[in-house]
């Protein structure tokens, strides 16, 4: 099987967290994008789904109604959002300016094999975002896209929404620091509390 | 003894909700929750979340509460259903979660569509750990939910009150 070229998403998470502000929330849904976020660097401000497919959105939409002053980031692949599109049209609608969505969309399921997604077919994140009315939203190609990415997904008024057309390999897992999910919501709100 | 049909149980949970500071109530609407809907929309100290999907509540109360909020879902019983794997998040992470479903299917129902998941609405809750208490006077409505969100919050669990159907009244449908 050939596996689709893109951008290296361990690379692209990294880049975008490198030296993140203090007040930064950072989110992974399920599978791929917590090994990416993990390999980024733990940090206490972040919280890593490993389950509940489809609920890492409305989750970041909660955490950015409850913390209007810092910026919320979910990092989430394109499985992971196709689950719950509905989500979407929900934060159009609340709107919250301190949410950033990142979609790693390799195109496919590549921890089970490889099966392709929706858009690896006609269905465009960017189109689907804009039509949900998260008017701020992106499509990302190539590597030298990534400065800019990152100043918008810092400071761009949210809700922003940038699709990141990854590379579909399969890579190496990086478990977060701990699968237990009390040691690890315990942790994240523990820290919220702690910096202010 | 009030008399039990002066007795306005909306108020009475909005009335639980704002005493345990609940700042965030989302739904999908329903009519039996409607007058509650209204008086959470009328309040300047409460959000309110029109959602897609039921199982959109749950992850956006576990969030809310990782900010430091509380927050209920509001659903009807076939909403329940969609909820399923939604509610291990709360499950394996012990966060305080509550909802007030509003039963169909149970009691003169008129829809049979509704009857399936009316039914197993208490089996799909009780499947998933979730806690269940149930109102079926409008008497005992308010001290419900007020026990349902303390056991909730204070032990981290998941919480369920069902309203009944017969409490609520069966809607009945007529065409023309």
């Amino acid at each position: 099987m050939s596996e689709r070229t893109g951008i290296d998403r361990r690379y692209t998470v990294k880049f975008l967290l490198e030296d993140r502000p203090a007040h930064l929330l950072a989110l992974s849904g399920l599978g791929s994008s917590t090994w990416d976020l993990t390999h980024a660097g733990d940090n206490p401000l972040n919280f890593c789904f490993i389950g509940a497919m489809g609920q890492a959105a409305p989750f970041a939409l909660g955490l950015a109604m409850s913390q209007p002053e810092r910026r919320v980031v979910l990092f989430t692949g394109d499985g992971e959002l196709l689950m719950g599109l509905g989500a979407l049209a929900t934060i159009a609608n609340r709107a919250p300016e301190n949410l950033a969505l990142l979609v790693m969309d390799n195109e496919s399921y590549i921890e089970t094999g490889g099966q392709p997604t929706a858009t690896a077919g006609p269905t465009d994140f960017e189109m689907i975002a804009k039509g949900a009315g998260i008017t701020h939203a992106c499509t990302i190609r190539q590597d030298d896209e990534l400065p800019a990415l990152r100043e918008q997904m810092l400071n761009a008024p949210g809700p922003f929404l940038a699709v990141v057309k990854v590379a579909a390999q399969a890579l190496p897992l990086v478990f977060p620091h701990s699968f237990d999910g009390v040691t690890a919501i315990n942790r994240f709100a523990d820290a919220i509390q702690r910096s202010y | 003894m009030s008399d039990p049909d002066s007795v306005d149980w909306h108020l009475d949970i909005f009335n639980v909700l704002r005493e345990q500071d609940f700042s965030l109530m989302a739904h999908v609407p329903d009519a039996g929750h409607t007058p509650l809907i209204k008086m959470c929309e009328a309040a300047n100290d409460m959000d309110v979340v029109t959602l897609t999907t039921e199982q959109d509540g749950i992850g956006l109360i576990c969030g809310a509460w990782a900010g430091g909020r509380k927050g209920v879902l509001l659903m009807q019983s076939s909403g329940v259903g969609n909820c399923a794997n939604a509610l291990a998040l709360p499950a394996i992470c012990r966060i305080p979660f509550l909802t007030i479903v509003s039963m169909r299917g149970e009691w003169g129902e008129f829809i049979p569509w509704q009857v399936p998941m009316g039914q197993g609405t208490p089996g799909v809750l009780e499947a998933m750990n979730v806690r269940l208490f149930r109102a079926d006077y409008k008497t005992e409505v308010g001290m419900t939910v007020d026990a349902a969100a303390r056991l909730a919050h204070n032990t981290r669990q998941s919480a369920a009150v069902l309203l009944s159907q017969k409490m609520i009244g069966a809607k009945q449908f007529k065409e023309g």
